[in-house]
């Protein structure tokens, strides 16, 4: 089966939740005592209407003021695909989870208020799905019933926005406007009979027909070790297996690879999954891989084909996403986790802050604060391998950890 | 020699992933083993995770002592089979010890004790990294839940409070006498599940398929009579009928449903047009909408 992953974004009150309610709703998701509890709840606060809101809205916080704080995971399937929604916060103080949704999904949805049309928020939407390089976008134009279907103000909307897709700095990333109305059904699942000026095709049949592949991991093959497998028993006495996850490209028995740090080369000689052995190892998949040398390689290391290097180097330069009430400042130490790769690593230059709504950068900064984005250079204590975030969107992003909180303080994408 | 990995599962190579990283960056993590359906995923995808190598750390049951025997009995089968370490606490310990008191009455289970039996063990073990098969689809509180999800000294979970977490890293580094619950198969539904468990021929306790039970009908939901620790009015009647669980948890709050499937093929059909969820059957969620987030913020699993 396949899965897509689905991030949502909008501001407050334009009916995120309710749009996945509906779709949980029309695809037949939501089980009957899902159902009765969404009924009591609306029929309780005296609706007149069932508030698929509920369906999503997890936290007490949340109920009581009827809005979403945290990423929350909605899942559902159809014949062809599993969907995985995870339905992030519109505030905005809360980008951090929108990056957070974003990092992990192949397609966002942005909702717009039809009777607001594009307002700063959208571009704040829109800016972040672009950077963190989200392949489909769907801009889902809702609220369609409050305007009376009107395809003026649909299109109005659509101009709007194409205005700012031209500042985007991803260009190849797919776009496409439907209109809908999440509160009554239209265009969502089922084709609107409100909307005859509409082509198009619906959101989900617009998901249903999606590639899956997920294609930011394409490029170049890259090995990060995560753990080193030695039974030390008689049967696999001198087994030493290599396990992690294939990023970017497949690797196959027989590649020539180079272990990174220490740059010593070696042959693939075996692939495993389980017991289980395989000629080549797909993008994505889990495997544990054997070379024919006995070479020193330990978690933290990387194995890549010998013609195929990534950058190696104590500096570099990337676009960041602070995510934390401690300011970031220049000289400040943090532990930057690359992959399954840790580093100690000291912000050397802030740049610039860029302002996610597309007006702008500021210069001459000495701090950031929760929810910037800034370009900004890091010195590390020992060399990672890296790729630039727009060829590899594994092996060119990072965390950044505060070695006193141990909390994830922010995300970084390698220019 | 097979041609590819194209065609394994998404998910599995995600959890596989997750487990790994556990192994290689907790001193002491362990695997809490229920004997339901979803830990026994769990011990499957550590075996693959670490083969040839044996699964790096123990499991622990956290046992109140009302479980289907069904569910002990082929614990301990798996365990001397694959050659696992198995740790053992018991809730009765803890109310022996005063610790907790056990609850009365109609609705009586003794599910909300475990976390004392649960933050005890961890203590005493000073494990750092506790993973679990609980699954995001769970029910809504665990919608929110994170993969790598931090507990504090108290086991306590800060829901407001979480660590975002990015593409697919990690951060396991806590402080001392935190712990993490992890999650390796959050994205995973019910149906993932049964599925998985078709594929790979997975072994499961028998009670997961139909057989008749003498049960009892109380708010709808069919309870098993076969034992004590289920709380029965004189005016609850007792009758045969052919029924399966789909969540085994403990006795007093696992109801069960009517069924007739069987064998696995028909277990996931079943799932696959079922209109309840999993989680309708377990009286413990629905005490009030809330009741899974605050039982998660006090520590429970």
């Amino acid at each position: 089966m396949e899965v897509l992953k689905i991030a949502t974004a909008g501001s407050v009150d334009d009916g995120k939740s309710t749009l996945i309610g509906r779709i949980l709703y029309d695809t037949k998701s939501l089980t009957s005592d899902k159902l009765e509890a969404i009924e009591k709840t609306s029929k309780q606060k005296g609706y007149d209407y069932l508030d698929f809101s509920l369906a999503t809205d997890g936290l007490v916080a949340e109920r009581e003021q009827g809005i979403t704080i945290d990423v929350a995971h909605i899942y559902f399937s159809t014949q062809t695909k599993s969907y995985i929604i995870a339905d992030t916060p519109g505030h905005v103080e809360y980008t951090r989870n929108m990056v957070t949704g974003a990092s992990t999904s192949q397609a966002a949805i942005i909702l717009i208020d039809a009777r607001k049309g594009v307002i700063e928020q959208t571009n704040r939407h829109f800016f972040i799905n672009n950077l963190l390089r989200v392949k489909e976008v769907i801009v889902a134009i809702n609220k369609m019933d409050l305007v009376d279907f009107s395809e003026d103000i649909y299109n109005k909307i659509k101009a709007d926005f194409e205005i700012l897709m031209q500042k985007r700095d991803y260009q190849d990333q797919n776009i496409t406007f439907i209109p809908v109305s999440a509160l009554k059904g239209d265009n969502v699942v089922h084709k609107s009979k409100n909307t005859p000026w509409y082509k198009g095709q619906t959101l989900l049949e617009h998901f249903e027909l999606l590639d899956t592949e997920d294609v930011y991991n394409v490029g170049t093959p890259r090995f990060p070790v995560q753990y080193v497998i030695r039974p030390k028993t008689e049967e696999f006495h001198d087994f030493r297996g290599y396990a992690g996850k294939v990023y970017g490209g497949e690797l196959s028995v027989g590649d020539e690879v180079v272990a990174l740090p220490s740059q010593t080369k070696s042959k693939i000689k075996e692939i495993y999954l389980y017991d289980q052995s395989y000629q080549t190892a797909s993008r994505r998949s889990s495997v544990t891989i054997t070379l024919e040398d006995d070479i020193n390689v330990s978690r933290g290391d990387m194995l890549v084909k010998v013609d195929d290097l990534p950058t190696i180097d104590k500096q570099f330069t990337a676009t960041i996403s602070w995510m934390d009430s401690q300011n970031l400042v220049t000289g400040n130490k943090y532990v930057l986790q690359h992959g399954v790769n840790k580093v100690l690593a000291k912000v050397d230059v802030i740049h610039h802050k860029i302002h996610p709504d597309y007006s702008g950068i500021e210069e001459h900064i000495s701090a950031l604060g929760m929810n910037d984005i800034a370009s900004v250079t890091f010195k590390l204590n020992k060399s990672i391998f890296f790729d630039p975030f727009k060829n590899h969107r594994t092996n060119g992003s990072f965390i950044l950890i505060d070695s006193q909180s141990n909390n994830t303080v922010g995300a970084g994408f390698i220019q | 020699m097979t041609k590819d990995t194209s065609k394994v599962n998404p998910l599995e190579n995600e959890a596989i992933y997750i487990i790994r990283e556990v192994a290689a960056q907790f001193e002491k993590p362990v695997l809490l083993f229920s004997g339901g359906k979803d830990s026994i995923t769990l011990v499957r995808l550590a075996q693959k995770a670490f083969y040839p190598a044996k699964i790096p750390f123990p499991l622990m049951h956290i046992d109140t002592g009302h479980n289907f025997p069904e569910t002990i009995a082929f614990r301990d089968r798996l365990v001397k089979e694959l050659g696992l370490e198995l740790i053992v606490r018991n809730v009765q310990d803890s109310i022996d010890e005063g610790k907790v008191k056990e609850e009365s009455g109609r609705y009586s289970s003794r599910n909300s004790l475990q976390t004392t039996t649960l933050l005890d063990a961890i203590e005493e073990f000073k494990f750092d990294a506790c993973i679990g098969g609980a699954r995001r689809d769970e029910e809504k509180a665990r919608a929110k839940e994170r993969i790598f999800s931090v507990r504090d000294d108290f086991g306590q979970w800060d829901e407001k409070n979480q660590r975002p977490e990015l593409f697919d890293m990690l951060n396991g580094q806590i402080h001392l006498g935190q712990n993490v619950r992890v999650f390796p198969i959050s994205n995973w539904t019910e149906l993932d599940v049964w599925s998985y468990i078709e594929r790979e021929h997975i072994e499961i306790p028998s009670i997961y398929f139909a057989h008749t039970r003498e049960t009892f009908l109380r708010d709808g939901l069919i309870w098993s009579s076969d034992d004590e620790v289920v709380y029965r009015d004189e005016n609850e009647v007792v009758e045969e009928r052919l029924v399966r669980f789909r969540t085994v948890g403990d006795m007093s709050c696992t109801a069960a449903v009517l069924s007739d499937a069987a064998d696995i093929a028909s277990v996931v059909q079943e799932i696959r047009e079922s209109t309840i969820s999993e989680r309708g059957a377990r009286i413990d969620d629905k005490r009030s909408e809330a009741a899974m987030e605050k039982r998660k913020q006090q520590g429970y699993f």
